[in-house]
Order: structure tokens, then C-alpha cells, then sequence
């Protein structure tokens, strides 16, 4: 099953709209709740990173007989440094986004903790390719 | 206890989400840091913010909390109440701060 969304950056309303039709759809599908949760975690941070840091991205998920692959493209800034970013604390998040009680420096971690396999790879001043990995059994 | 035996014992107003009132609570978790929230709450708790708009309801839908306090009288937001009453999530409020309220909760829930 293949599934593709669009996400604007900046558009704080519509965030976790993503993450909320994918968990819709595992449930439908019989996952076992605890991958469920799992994969609700990590997908929910990257989506919202992308509405935080970039301009723009696509969703790509694709539910596979005994995984589930999700990923995120999105044209932004890019990070300059990765394994930076993967430490616990570490935001560039703007004032007003963290007075939302984003920007803790979690979002990274909490994929890293909620997915089987996850790669970052991203372009200074192109954008960010975040790729989820979850075994569905 | 369920979260309506939650409001009576502990003196808090419903905002919305009225129809998940019989919802039972599994514990708590204070936090105004989103991430936070989404790395460690657990399904069935109730959530103790001072973050009034709508990714709260967001995040308390994926991880299915179970009730959401707000502290200090804050207000929902208006598209807050809205997905608040179509997750029914009840969104409560208390004039109390995150401390005192979590602290009555700790008990409640202990006891
Ligand atoms: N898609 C992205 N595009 C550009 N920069 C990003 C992207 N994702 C993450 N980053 C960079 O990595 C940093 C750490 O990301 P992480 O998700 O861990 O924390 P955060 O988004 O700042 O805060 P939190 O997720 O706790 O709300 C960000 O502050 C930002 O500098
Ligand atoms: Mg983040």
C-alpha cells in the first residue's frame, strides 16, 4: 500500500494530520498496538520538523507485508550537521515556535528511540530526506 | 478512576470532550515541552499543561491521554475545543499551578 502527503512549512494547524491518517490506517490494518505507537512517534516528529525548519515536504509511506517505510522529503535549510542535531537539547528552533513548547531538541531522539532503522541525510540549502523503518512484526 | 471521578475529586472545570469523561486514567505526566510528551507519556494519561492551542490535542489524540489540564486558568484556543470534542478528549482547567495540581493528582491517583 503506498500513501503520499503534503506538508507546508509553517502551518502549525495542520500538524499531525499526517501522523494521525497513517495511525488510522494501522489500526484499520490490525497492527500490533505497540509498533503502532512506535511508528506514531517517530513520524509525528518528523513531520512536524518539517513545518518547524523547512518550506515544504512529501510523505511518502509504504506499507509492506512485514514493514513499514516512511519517507520525508522536504525543501528547507537543511542541517549542517547531523549527528548535532541527534543529541538530546540541541535546537534551532525560533523563539516563537518554542513558546509553543516545540524546540526542546527531542523531535530527533524520539524517531531515533521509535524506529527500527532511521536515516537523515540532508543538502545545506536544498532540504532534508529523513527515512523511517519499522519491522511490522 | 476515570476522569470524571478525576474532575469531581479534584475540583477541575470541563472545557469539551465531554463524552470522554468515563475514560479510565493510567497516571499523569506534567510537561509544557511537546517532545517531551511524545517520548514519554503513556496512553491513558492525563496531561498537565499551561499550552493552551491545538497541537496539544494533537499529540494527546496520537498518544491516546486521556484528559488534558490545563493550569492557571488558561483558555483552550478555539480549534483546541474543536478537535477536543471530535477526539472526545476532555480538555479540563484548574486555577491551580502545574506543581499543586500534580501533586492532588499524585494522591488521587495513588490512593
Ligand atoms: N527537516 C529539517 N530541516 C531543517 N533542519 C532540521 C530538520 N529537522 C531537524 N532539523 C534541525 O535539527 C534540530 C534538532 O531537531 P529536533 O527535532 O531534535 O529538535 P527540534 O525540532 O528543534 O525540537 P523538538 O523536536 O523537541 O520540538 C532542529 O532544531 C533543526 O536545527
Ligand atoms: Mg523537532
Amino acid at each position: 500500500m503506498h500513501f503520499e502527503y503534503q506538508v507546508t512549512g509553517g502551518d502549525f494547524t495542520n500538524a499531525g494530520s499526517t501522523s494521525s491518517s497513517v495511525k488510522k490506517t494501522l489500526k484499520q490494518l490490525n497492527v500490533n498496538p505497540s509498533i503502532i505507537k512506535r511508528t506514531v512517534v517517530a513520524l509525528y516528529e518528523a513531520e512536524v520538523n518539517i513545518v518547524a525548519h523547512a518550506y515544504k515536504g512529501n510523505i511518502y509511506v509504504d506499507i509492506e507485508e512485514d514493514a513499514i517505510v516512511i519517507s520525508l522529503v522536504d525543501e528547507g535549510p537543511g542541517i549542517p550537521d547531523i549527528d548535532k542535531a541527534m543529541e538530546v537539547g540541541y535546537s534551532t528552533a525560533s523563539v516563537s515556535v518554542r513558546e509553543m513548547g516545540f524546540g526542546a531538541g527531542m523531535g530527533l531522539p524520539n524517531m531515533k528511540n521509535n524506529s527500527d532503522k532511521l536515516t537523515v541525510t540532508s543538502e545545506v540549502g536544498k532540504g532534508t530526506t529523513v527515512e523511517i523503518y519499522n519491522r511490522l512484526q | 478512576m476515570t476522569v470524571r471521578e478525576l474532575t469531581k475529586k479534584a475540583n477541575l472545570s470541563v472545557f469539551s470532550g465531554e463524552k470522554g469523561l468515563d475514560a479510565e486514567i493510567t497516571g499523569g505526566y506534567t510537561c509544557d515541552l511537546l517532545s517531551d510528551v511524545m517520548g514519554h507519556a503513556e496512553s491513558g494519561n492525563v496531561w498537565i499543561t499551561l499550552q493552551t492551542h491545538k497541537n496539544v490535542m494533537a499529540i494527546a489524540s496520537l498518544k491516546e491521554l486521556s484528559a488534558v489540564i490545563l493550569v492557571k486558568d488558561q483558555q483552550p484556543d478555539e480549534d483546541t475545543l474543536h478537535q477536543s470534542e471530535t477526539e472526545n478528549i476532555p480538555v479540563l482547567g484548574t486555577s491551580l499551578q502545574e506543581f499543586e495540581i500534580s501533586g492532588i493528582l499524585y494522591n488521587l491517583i495513588k490512593s
